[in-house]
């Protein structure tokens, strides 16, 4: 809610700007504070003045109040400071896309801005100075389910571009919500990158003492100068406190809670390393060595790829109109991979027509088996591709990226079925 | 004219209804479970700093433990999820407070985050709201100045702390906590107290406070003339604030003489240079000294010129000593040793001539410090010890200090400058509406001094019997106690009197059940027992955790009937047969101490006066 009209004429008349030091008089009494931003969830006719002991606190205003500035805003100017590069540490590369994780907060006013400046972001937790040299940039500044096919792209072409620059692993900060997704972009995007390519987010606000930004950040550093390993990567806390971090295969990652810092999960497949509170970096799956190859970037994606969840009572129908215009879908099917058998008759003629239908499953744990049960079997005989233990979301990622990369469906249905970056597999220990 | 004493208080009260910003239930729990590693880093201000000193603990490697507690704490408390709602009930009863405090309360709360770098918090801040201000408080016919009313939520409790981390327990955080803050209008120690007494009462009166040790907290802000602002931060006993304030007012006072005496002397700041004078204690008996020496440690020392005399002196008055060993400590050594308490502990006078020789100590008013520990920790320790010392010479420092139960205070940490605050985003402002406050205004709790006529009115108390109830916040059990016939009486007794001495012998009635104090009275009025043993009775519950007419039973307290108390007194007045009939009736006043001594507890004293009267009138 902004401003009433009355309000906003109170303030403006007094030349009363966010910041300013004013006193307010309303319904007899007076206060003495700064002009604060009016909040999205105030009253209109509410002021929020910050007093000398710090609180905000909200006063209403009418047409018999009057509002005087005693002292314009002054801008408080954020110093930028020149980061020396120490000879003989390896070269980081930090990409800035937004999220909770490169966002700082004006104390003044408690407003989030969802961007950093390269210095901000090191300056923030200086003894990563210690462990590499840092370059960053900010590539976006936007949240992260605003994230979409043309930021894959350009953050894929960032990648190699700084890699081919010389950087010795490449950090993105990046929102946590689709942080799951673009780390399987990235890796079927970039296919055998030569570096560690990293993903990390936070889910506490950087301004906290408590957040867990550059825990989280150091784990990334440590494990891109020590771990000698390439690959899309996902780090962030593997337990509640902050001396455990978990390195996540980027086709294996999925946040698994609202608000837990250590949200993120390997869904079947083990974490691909752990980090510890010191430092210490243990490789537990064999992955590829850091290497001078060169970066290869496929960055073409194709549009009209579906995800959608089997629930009971979904009609086929319904979604005729959307299925039969695509070019490919991703069923989260129930249980082993299945979805209603009225769906059958549909998705022989979609698979006919050329349109790609694969099998996931929402039980996310567990492989796909199409062969256990009627439903199963039927689907399989229309058409649809099984694809063993993927993640439904990874699945989505890698036909839309499949389906531009290859040149018919038959050949985009092999794709999908072949294992290009860890993200299916036919083992699963207990 | 200047007021000799200058103080205000801030006390913060635990609300009983949930927790602030989640559903859980706020109580304390003698177990954790679990415990869960966090850091807290210092975050950049609003220049793109860090704060240096916050930095420096961080890279300490201080870490922190927190305990859950199930049922107590949930994710919110683990900084895991984010805040609810603030909870309404808690907030209702901030209001009701404020309006009682006759303050202006905001149009729109806004909840803030302040920072908090302990470990207290899980999150680094503490969320507090300003939800009213500028109210007034009537203190024995003076008008006392509200400043403002918060809500906000307590702090985790500390269980343990080592050189690596501090481990909390997180069922405290999150309780409601209401802070009112006074102006500093209270000028003795006295009226410290009444004030605290009364915004207690008024606390309690909205009937949703909790009770017992540690759910009223009081920080007092005090300050004599030509003294310094000290915030003593964390009383938990009402009844020594005002031995509080007077300690303060002494070590303030103490101060600026020293201020005087130094500054006549043409007392300098001293430098601070250590020189290591191990090798003079190589054999030296000093339990403190072949400690620190058996393990690798090092004595240092350092020359304070100008300074003797006052570290300790005038008969122990004068102990500048005293504050400069506080801040030693605070460094991580035992203490320090100082040329006006030497020759002592074990430290003989030829060590002291050494010493002086040593440091070259000619002048008449030289004096040293010694500190023997790891070679970092002493150096440490004696440097901050210098600059108390140096701080001497300017006046009193502002700090803040942590009470002591012998009601003195000792050195914790600097005054804190502006707290930082800025706003919790997570919760929405909260509009205060006026038909919300109507709502506030028409259910009113009852004043205390009208609780109080009402007292004498229902229950034939006396005047001072009934306020001192209510002072002490015993109105509302001593009105389920004197409900039962004829026992207002006892129950006021009970309340005013037995309580204070069993508190004595450290029994808290107050954190008993209700119920079973209010069982104890239903058996008295069953008769199981005579109202003169209900203290007995009482401290029999306590320590043996039965109920009251197990507890009668286990004293032998239980009440006899008449006809059995009947053949006791009888027995008495047969055994005096010769004193009773020369005495006539006479003998009744002179007898009633061995039938008292008999049936104490077992029968009441009326009941047995009337016995004794008759069975006395049977033989003359």
């Amino acid at each position: 809610m902004s401003y009433s009209e009355e309000t906003g004429r109170l303030l403006e008349a007094a030349g009363a700007t966010e910041g300013a030091m004013v006193v307010l008089e309303a319904a007899g009494r007076s206060y003495r504070g700064r002009l604060m931003p009016h909040h999205e969830f105030s009253g209109p006719d509410i002021v929020i003045l910050k007093m000398k002991s710090g609180y905000n606190v909200g006063i209403r205003v009418d047409g018999s109040s009057r509002i005087a500035v005693e002292e314009q805003p002054s801008e408080a100017a954020r110093r930028e400071e020149d980061v020396q590069s120490k000879e003989g540490l390896p070269t980081l590369s930090l990409i800035g896309t937004g999220g909770t994780i490169a966002s700082y907060v004006d104390y003044r006013t408690g407003a989030v801005h969802p961007a950093l400046s390269t210095s901000d972001m090191v300056n923030a937790i200086p003894e990563i100075r210690e462990v590499a040299n840092i370059r960053a940039k900010v590539l976006f500044s936007i949240f992260s389910e605003n994230m979409g096919p043309e930021h894959w792209q350009k953050l894929a072409e960032c990648v190699r571009d700084e890699i081919e620059s010389g950087a010795d692993g490449v950090i993105i900060p990046h929102g946590t919500d689709t942080m799951g997704y673009t780390a399987a972009v990235l890796s079927f995007m970039l296919p055998d990158v030569p570096k560690p390519v990293v993903l990390v987010g936070a889910q506490r606000s950087s301004d906290r003492p408590s957040s867990d930004a550059s825990t989280n950040l150091m784990a990334c550093a440590r494990f891109c100068t020590e771990s000698g390993k390439a690959g899309v990567f996902v780090i962030m806390h593997d337990t509640q406190g902050d001396d455990s971090f978990a390195v996540h295969t980027g086709t294996r990652v999925r946040k698994m809670h609202t608000s837990r810092r250590d949200a993120f999960r390997s869904i079947n497949a083990p974490v691909a390393a752990h980090v510890d509170a010191s430092g210490k970096v243990e490789v537990l799956e064999d992955l590829r060595d850091s290497s001078d190859a060169p970066v290869r970037v496929e960055p073409a994606m194709e549009d009209g790829v579906l995800l959608l969840q089997y629930y009971p009572g979904m009609d086929p129908e319904a979604f005729r109109p959307l299925i039969m215009s695509s070019k490919g879908v991703v069923f989260a099917g129930s249980g082993l991979g299945h979805v209603n058998s009225s769906f059958v008759p549909m998705l022989r003629e979609a698979c006919a027509k050329g349109i790609v239908v694969a099998m996931t499953s929402q039980c996310l744990n567990g492989r796909v088996n199409m062969n256990v049960y009627d439903t199963g079997r039927d689907l399989l005989a229309a058409g649809v591709v099984p694809l063993l233990d993927m993640l439904p979301e990874t699945a989505y990622i890698k036909l839309r990226w499949a389906l531009a990369n290859t040149s018919s469906p038959e050949e985009a249905r092999k794709v999908m079925v072949t294992p290009l970056a860890g993200e299916m597999g036919d083992r699963r220990e207990f | 004219m200047e007021h000799p004493l200058t103080c205000g208080i801030e006390i913060h009260q635990q609300l009983d209804t949930h927790k602030l910003f989640c559903s859980c239930e706020s109580r304390l729990s003698e177990e954790g479970v679990g415990s869960c590693y966090r850091r807290l880093r210092p975050t950049t201000g609003e220049t793109g700093e860090i704060d240096r000193a916050a930095l420096a603990q961080f890279r300490r490697n201080l870490g922190y433990r927190y305990q859950s507690v199930p049922g107590v704490s949930c994710l919110v408390e683990l900084d895991e999820e984010p805040p609810h709602g603030a909870d309404p009930e808690a907030l209702d009863v901030t209001l009701t407070f404020a309006e009682m405090m006759g303050a202006r309360t905001v149009d729109e709360i806004h909840f803030m985050r302040k920072i908090v770098v302990d470990g207290s918090n899980t999150s680094g801040f503490q969320r507090t709201a300003l939800v009213a201000m500028d109210g007034s408080v009537e203190v024995n016919g003076r008008s006392v100045s509200i400043l403002s009313v918060c809500l906000e939520e307590d702090a985790a409790r500390k269980v343990e702390t080592t050189d690596a981390e501090v481990t909390y327990r997180l069922d405290r955080l999150g309780i409601p906590l209401i802070e009112v803050a006074t102006g500093p209008d209270m000028h003795t120690p006295e009226e410290v107290l009444e004030v605290a007494y009364r915004i207690g009462t008024l606390l309690r009166a909205t009937k949703r406070v909790k009770r017992g040790i540690g759910t009223i907290r009081e920080d007092l802000n005090i300050s004599v003339p030509g003294g310094a602002r000290i915030e003593i931060k964390g009383v938990q006993e009402l009844r020594l604030l005002p031995l509080y304030v007077e300690n303060e007012m002494k070590r303030q006072n103490m101060l600026i003489e020293i201020k005087g005496i130094l500054n006549g002397r043409g007392a300098e700041p001293v430098p601070f240079e250590t020189v290591d004078v191990t090798e003079l204690f190589a054999d030296c008996a000093s339990k403190v000294i072949k400690g620190a020496l058996s393990s690798k440690g090092r004595v240092l020392a350092v020359r304070l010129p100008g300074f003797a005399g006052v570290m300790n002196g005038d008969g122990g008055r004068l102990r500048l000593g005293a504050e400069m060993a506080q801040r030693a400590r605070v460094r991580g050594v035992k203490g320090i040793f100082h040329s006006d308490e030497l020759p002592a502990y074990g430290i003989e006078g030829r060590y002291v001539d050494a010493l002086r020789e040593r440091l070259g100590m000619t002048g008449e008013h030289d004096a040293f410090a010694i500190c023997a520990a790891p070679a970092k920790k002493a150096e440490s320790a004696l440097e901050a010890a210098v600059a108390r010392a140096n701080e001497a010479l300017v006046g009193v420092p502002e700090e803040t200090r942590d009470p002591l139960p012998d009601g003195t205070s000792k050195y914790s940490r600097p005054l804190p400058g502006a707290a930082r605050m800025y706003p919790e985003t997570d919760v929405p402002p909260i509009p205060v509406t006026g038909e919300h406050m109507a709502r506030i205004r028409e259910s009113l709790p009852e004043l205390p001094e009208e609780v109080a006529a009402r007292l004498v009115r229902d229950y034939g108390i006396n005047a001072q019997q009934a306020s001192q109830l209510v002072r002490q916040g015993h109105e509302d059990i001593f009105e389920k106690a004197a409900a039962f016939d004829g026992l207002a009486s006892v129950a006021a007794t009970t309340f005013l009197n037995t309580y204070g001495e069993l508190e004595s012998d450290g029994i808290d009635l107050d954190s008993f059940p209700e119920e079973r104090i209010i069982g104890a009275f239903e058996a008295l009025s069953q008769g199981v027992f005579a109202k003169e043993a209900m203290p007995a009775v009482l401290r029999e519950m306590a320590s043996s955790g039965t109920d009251a007419r197990g507890a009668a039973g286990k004293l032998g307290l239980e009440a006899v009937d008449e006809g059995e108390a009947e053949s006791v007194i009888a027995a008495i007045v047969a055994e005096r047969l010769d004193f009773v009939r020369s005495k006539g009736m006479a003998a009744v006043g002179p007898l009633m101490g061995p039938v008292m001594g008999a049936l104490r507890g077992k029968l009441d004293g009326r009941k047995a006066n009337e016995i004794l009267v008759r069975e006395i009138g049977k033989v003359l």
